[in-house]
């Protein structure tokens, strides 16, 4: 155990719904990856704008309106130092990270993708990072690359030179939402670049649970969504470069995106507005920011520690208690804490089913990535994702209630 | 465990662990309808021989969970030997038992419908015992997974 310990079993306070039961057990929340609890302190910033100051931002000359500005673009800087964004400009306030990959698929690659450019994508993309991309490739006649994976869960990028021969983009995963892959981000980036690429990251699994600094990722633009690191839903964050950004025509049109509009046309707005059509999503700007300051009180090495030694507990745990009735689906070291898995050949939809009835909630499905399934052999996978809260207890009930679930089949 | 027992029933785990009418037709002469549920993944596939308006053979095939699986098979001893008609009765009568009507389904029906509509009179036997997935909302769409391919199936095989 390193020095950063956190203790999570008091860190569960913090968070009302784990205080719950479900069909009368205390409820074991292992499905973070899809969405993260809230803690108190996120949920009582998003009350007090609406009790406090609810008042629409960047227009009234009056006190309430002037603290929501305030405080919504306070939450743009938190976002900013979060992720070592160079400049606040470039925090752009989506709905969330597939807004933010559609923004740059729409905005970024319609300017600047013509009929035969390639774009490389990874065999562990989430739909949002693939469907976008998809559409403009049949728009534009594009042809799609994609890297595949080897049997550790990792990128294979034994052929990453040849790949990226006239690539434009490359569009890759932080860190799998299915196998807890961690990407080498940065080295795909830096042999991209060589080859004059841009590099568009889904940061949706690292944000929340590694410290992350765009710059040291070395992308060009980042995307997260603000749910799956205790934020509130609705609010998503793309982050670019500001030369990048400054090239790129607007996404959606409307108010608060221009600086002036005449019947002849329009003058669009300076960064990062350009791209905040609309009222934006205020209270959830602000509960983000609660989140980005309760992440960094607790500090992200803590947490990415924590997540660390719970992982290795919970792979060694689920195999020396269920022995070879387990498949563990991918990854090697370096991984996050999301864990797929089959159990007997028992489908993932039962297992869950069976589960939620011990107060254990976990996903089955496809998980948003069929391309990755298709390449494991597998329709779905159940799937156990750990977050700051969860701890060794969890894990236990985990392993105890899928020995029961095998009673039934 | 309570609840669970009446959605695993018995006779719902024998048809899982033992599908009827598993495999797969020719096409043609079969008819090939296929569905997905895309929350989840599970397919089923549906391959009916037709002779005059009878449903002489039927083969299922796909993957997917316990409930959705059972339930094609289910359906696939239920509605073998039957007329496209008696087929598309037992098909309205065991929506009707989850308390889902066609429409609901989104599959508009005919004024043929009309002619179906003693389905009080079919006897859902065995198909009964999927009445548990009431309880359990996300599971309805396992349990009438292979039923929607029937209802598209025997609406293609009608226009033939
Ligand atoms: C890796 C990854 N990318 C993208 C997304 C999409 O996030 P959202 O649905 O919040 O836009 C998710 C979450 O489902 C994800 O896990």
């Amino acid at each position: 155990m390193s020095v950063n310990t956190l203790n999570s079993a008091s860190l569960k306070a913090d968070f009302p719904l784990l205080g719950r039961q479900v069909h009368g057990k205390p409820i074991v929340y292992l499905d973070s990856a899809a969405t993260s609890q809230k803690p108190r302190a996120v949920l009582e910033a998003m009350t007090t704008y609406y009790d406090d100051y609810n008042a629409n931002v960047h227009r009234g000359a009056y006190l309430i309106a002037e603290q929501s500005t305030t405080e919504m673009e306070l939450a743009r800087q938190k976002v900013q130092h979060f992720i070592g964004a160079p400049a606040q400009e470039e925090i752009i306030f989506t709905k969330n990270a597939t807004e933010a990959l559609n923004l740059v698929v729409n905005s970024w690659g319609r300017s600047n993708l013509q009929p035969g450019d390639a774009v490389l994508l990874s065999l562990l993309e989430h739909h949002s990072n693939i469907v976008p991309w998809h559409i403009l490739a049949k728009e534009r006649d594009l042809e799609l690359r994609w890297i595949s994976v080897g049997d550790d869960g990792h990128l294979d990028l034994s052929n990453l030179d040849k790949l990226l021969d006239g690539v434009k983009v490359v569009g890759i995963s932080a860190m799998s939402n299915v196998l807890g892959t961690v990407v080498p981000v940065r080295a795909i980036a830096d042999a991209a670049h060589e080859r004059g690429a841009v590099v568009v990251c889904d940061a949706c699994q690292l944000v929340p649970h590694r410290a992350c600094d765009v710059i040291e990722l070395g992308v060009d633009f980042l995307a997260f969504s603000g749910h799956k690191m205790c934020g509130p839903t609705g609010i998503g964050v793309l982050w670019g470069r500001r030369e990048l950004l400054e090239e790129m025509p607007p996404f959606l049109g409307g108010g608060e995106m221009i600086l002036d509009v005449s019947t002849e046309g329009f003058l669009p707005n300076e960064l990062p507005w350009k791209f905040e059509a609309g009222t934006p999503p205020i209270a959830e700007t602000i509960g983000l920011g609660a989140a980005v300051d309760y992440l960094t009180d607790i500090g992200m090495e803590a947490i990415a520690d924590h997540e660390e030694s719970l992982t290795a507990y919970a792979l060694k745990t689920l195999e020396d208690r269920l022995g070879e009735s387990i498949v563990i689906h991918g990854a090697a070291h370096p991984r996050g804490g999301t864990i797929s898995f089959a159990y007997r050949d028992i489908h993932p939809h039962d297992i869950s089913q069976i589960l939620d009835q011990h107060g254990i909630c976990v996903r089955a499905g496809h998980h948003c990535a069929k391309p990755l399934m298709r390449h494991l052999g597998v329709t779905a996978t159940a799937r156990a994702s750990l977050y700051l809260y969860n701890t060794e207890s969890d894990i236990d009930c985990l392993a105890y209630a899928l020995n029961e679930t095998a009673a039934f089949f | 465990m309570s609840g669970l027992e009446d959605l695993y029933r018995e006779i719902i785990l024998d048809h899982y662990r033992t599908p009827r009418n598993r495999g797969e037709m020719e096409c043609p002469p079969a008819h090939r309808g296929e569905g997905f549920n895309p929350l989840c993944g599970d397919d089923v596939v549906l391959y009916i021989l037709a002779d005059g308006d009878t449903i002489a053979d039927v083969k299922i095939s796909g993957n997917g969970c316990s409930i959705s699986q059972a339930s094609a098979s289910m359906m696939s001893t239920a509605i073998k030997g039957k007329t496209f008609a008696d087929a598309k009765a037992i098909n309205k009568a065991f929506k009707k038992s989850l308390s889902l009507s066609e429409e609901e389904e989104g599959e508009a029906d005919s004024a043929e419908e009309a002619e179906t509509n003693e389905d009080n009179s079919v006897d859902l036997g065995d198909l009964q015992a999927l009445q548990g997935v009431m309880k359990f909302p996300v599971r309805i769409k396992c349990a009438t997974l292979g039923w929607n391919v029937l209802s598209e199936s025997l609406e293609k095989l009608n226009l033939d």
